[in-house]
């Protein structure tokens, strides 16, 4: 039984997936937002294009930005986007 | 006094400013700045779609709008940004601060653009005249125009 967080994408990042929001197991081991991205890179061609280029992805915890050393946890809410172009 | 709204609305810039100058009676400025959906000829798009993440959004203009408020010493300011699709001409987003005095209600207004440019989550897409999309790429000069202003 895994403990799950909430995975949420944005934009064409969203389009490369197909899917805005989901329910995702963390594995074990698996404690950062790196460790997360590398996860999420191997569960099929859709995600490792759409986390191909990771200098370029962003990543919030909770709704507030977060780097690649930050924690994550069951019960999170973990957003994956493009830099960001309103105003 | 802070207020930050996102929706797909129009919105009226004199209701806005009577809005924020009726929860600030001292103020004597208020600057403003209006954002609007541009096309040109070297780029003909026929609408924009902007998309958000709710939630985020909010929090992330009202942390801005706070340090805004403390940094300048404003007496209140306000926030409101369009989401969904929008034409060439419409307005995407109003931002209004107040102050005793000028140079504090000019420089509210532009560190909170620029910041909210850079930090807060919202992503256009171009809806060009030949039928394509295609999302705007985020560009190094609103980085630089927020670093101007020193860290968050």
């Amino acid at each position: 039984m895994h403990a799950s967080v909430t995975l949420l994408y944005f934009a064409w990042l969203r389009e490369k997936i197909g899917v805005g929001q989901e329910q995702y197991a963390l594995p074990d081991g698996v404690r950062s937002v790196a460790g997360l991205v590398g996860a999420l890179r191997q569960r099929g061609p859709a995600f490792a294009a759409a986390f191909e280029s990771k200098g370029v992805i962003r990543a919030a915890v909770n709704q507030v930005f977060a780097k690649p050393d930050d924690a994550v946890a069951p019960g999170d809410e973990i957003a994956f986007f493009p830099p960001v172009t309103g105003g | 006094m802070l207020s930050v709204r996102v929706q797909a609305g129009d919105f009226d810039v004199g209701d806005e400013t009577k809005a924020l100058r009726d929860v600030c009676p001292e103020a004597g400025a208020v600057g403003s700045f209006l954002g609007v959906v541009r096309s040109n000829a070297a780029r003909p798009i026929l609408a924009l779609t902007l998309e958000h993440y709710p939630g985020m959004t909010e929090a992330e203009i009202g942390r801005i709008a706070r340090d805004a408020v403390e940094r300048f010493g404003l007496l209140g300011c306000s926030v409101v940004h369009r989401v969904g699709r929008l034409d060439p001409g419409e307005a995407i987003v109003l931002v209004l601060a107040a102050a005793a005095h000028r140079q504090a209600a000019l420089d509210g207004v532009g560190f909170l653009i620029d910041w909210l440019k850079t930090s807060a989550p919202f992503w256009k897409k171009e809806h060009l005249a030949d039928g394509t999309q295609a999302w705007v790429d985020a560009r190094e000069a609103d980085d630089a125009a927020a670093a101007k202003w020193g860290r968050l």
